[in-house]
């Protein structure tokens, strides 16, 4: 998005919008062997996030998102930061991370990258419990449960 | 693409007419006296006030004394409301208003009733219109105010208020209306509403931002709102603005002139676009009457995607909108408007408003029509909600 935006109300910066308006790693994968989904319709924000993990490494990931702009564009911007990395690196994967590679996100927004860190964790939680792992020791709570959502707000 | 913005968000402002522009230019620096000065300058400026007084009380049916002009319509929002319940309170301190009046009467009522004052907020059902039975039902002994908008900013319902204040006046109780989105774009004879206190503002109606005004009826009291001259009679101080004053009578009584013709092109544009939406693009709805709205109004709730996101895809199309979705306001709840038609927080996420002015063709409706769907389909795609529609169906 061009300058007119950077100056509006909600102030995307240029990285922001590129994510939205060409997302990457946008659907699902048909073989996923973690698979995540936090947020509330209500809210007005969902994300779901689709791993595909061999060997500790995650080789793939999509993902799917109801909200805005911004959600859009931490969802995008946190699979392109976890692609590749071990599950370890991934589960190190903070909000800030994702909002300062997307350059900036309106203080309104900052949610939204709180979203997707936990959409990650609540993948990676089904990948654990998936070899019979208890999750919650290692990735804690994962948002994944609608009560969890409220400190959003 | 269009090599041009298709602007759709006329109920958030419209764009200065010229003409209005041109006639507002010799009063910042040819005729720029403070009409309060004693001199021939001033008096020079106080003669062009008075005539735009005139001429917007002429084109709306009230008397030139009865027209006090404000910063906006908020202001004048905000003096009606604060000033009627102050001004009445000794006699009461209930107040009814609807549930989706705008900001600008919502708030003062809400530091009013941290004060001790009692609002009753009317239900306006599916519709999004209120009952006058409900009024009527709802007035009380100590009922001071009754404030009632005459057409909504968002879903463009107009309110039955002529009705209402047939009510009202039979029980001396004061009833303001907010006229701000009404003004320019229905018929607004204010001896005809019988309302006693009626705001609108210059900006919706092709004239200038920052030039409002409050109609108080003659021998109606409320207090005042601005402490410091003596201006507006004594009940709203502060220099007035002239170049304003004259830009707001020219875009009325322009407005009024060509209401009949603009309208008749405004309603035919809306319902193709309200009919082509509903009809080509799935689980997507109108919200508020399909037929005692504004003329430009279209507001859709497209479920199962978000405004905001609507609403950048649409302006990295060329097409400025606007939504009700919460994302654009900050706040994680939708509009209170749409959430008042008892539209659940899901579906009410996914407003879209469209606004048409006299400025819009049938060329940009084309547009909106071929780029609307594609980007229903995107966001669709990428929603998880969407996922689970598509595998209910299959």
């Amino acid at each position: 998005m061009g300058k007119g935006r950077k100056e509006g109300k909600l102030m995307y910066s240029n990285k922001v919008m590129d994510h939205f308006s060409n997302p990457r790693n946008v659907g699902e994968l048909a073989d996923a062997n973690a698979v995540g989904e936090v947020g509330n319709a209500k809210c007005g924000d969902i994300m779901k996030m689709y791993l595909k993990i061999e060997n500790d490494v995650i080789v793939d990931v999509k993902f799917k998102t109801f909200g805005c702009g911004a959600a859009v564009a931490t969802s995008s911007m946190a699979t392109e930061l976890i692609k590749g990395k071990t599950v370890k690196e991934a589960m190190e994967l903070t909000n800030s991370a994702v909002v300062e590679a997307l350059d900036g996100l309106p203080p309104a927004k900052i949610h939204c990258s709180v979203l997707a860190e936990e959409a990650i964790k609540s993948a990676l939680a089904d990948y654990y419990k998936k070899q019979g792992i208890d999750p919650v020791p290692i990735v804690g709570c994962s948002g994944c449960c609608q009560d969890c959502h409220g400190h959003h707000e | 693409m269009l090599d041009r913005t298709v602007y759709v968000d006329n109920a958030a402002t419209t764009k200065l007419d010229e003409a209005v522009l041109k006639d507002m230019l010799p009063y910042f620096t040819e005729i720029y006296g403070n009409p309060s000065s004693l001199h021939s300058t001033g008096v020079e400026a106080l003669k062009v006030l008075t005539k735009a007084r005139e001429d917007i009380a002429e084109a709306l049916n009230c008397e030139a004394k009865e027209i006090y002009f404000t910063s906006g319509g908020t202001e004048a929002d905000n003096w009606a409301v604060r000033g009627a319940a102050y001004a009445r309170m000794k006699k009461g301190k209930h107040i009814i208003t609807s549930a989706i009046e705008h900001h600008a009467v919502h708030h003062p009522l809400k530091i009013l009733e941290k004060e001790g004052f009692e609002v009753t907020y009317l239900p306006v059902y599916e519709n999004g219109i209120v009952r006058v039975e409900d009024v009527k039902r709802l007035i009380r002994d100590d009922t001071i105010l009754v404030t009632i908008m005459l057409a909504n900013n968002e879903i463009g319902t107009i309110q039955p208020i002529k009705e209402i204040a047939e009510i009202t006046r039979e029980k001396g109780i004061l009833l303001h209306t907010d006229a701000v989105q009404a003004v320019g774009q229905i018929p607004v004879d204010i001896k005809d509403l019988n309302v006693d206190l009626m705001s609108f503002t210059a900006h919706k109606l092709y004239g200038p931002k920052g030039i409002g005004a409050l109609f108080i009826r003659n021998g109606v009291v409320i207090n005042r709102f601005m402490e410091g001259g003596a201006q507006e009679r004594n009940r709203r101080a502060g220099t007035e603005n002239i170049a304003g004053a004259v830009g707001f009578a020219s875009a009325v009584k322009r407005a009024v002139a060509s209401l009949e013709e603009n309208s008749a092109k405004l309603t035919k544009m809306r319902d193709r676009l309200i009919k082509t939406v509903l009809t080509t693009i799935p689980y997507t709805r109108l919200n508020g009457d399909a037929e005692k709205r504004l003329p430009g109004n279209a507001n859709f709730s497209i479920e199962y995607i978000e405004g905001e996101s609507i609403l950048l895809m649409l302006d990295l199309n060329k097409i400025s909108a606007s939504s009700g979705s919460a994302c654009t306001s900050g706040s994680l709840d939708p509009s209170h408007v749409l959430l008042a038609l008892g539209l659940s927080h899901e579906v009410a996420h996914g407003s879209l408003r469209i606004s048409l002015g006299h400025n819009n063709t049938e060329e940009d409706i084309d547009y909106i029509l071929e780029v609307l769907p594609k980007i229903t389909k995107t966001l669709r795609n990428m929603s998880p909600l969407w996922e689970k529609v598509e595998k209910r169906e299959n």
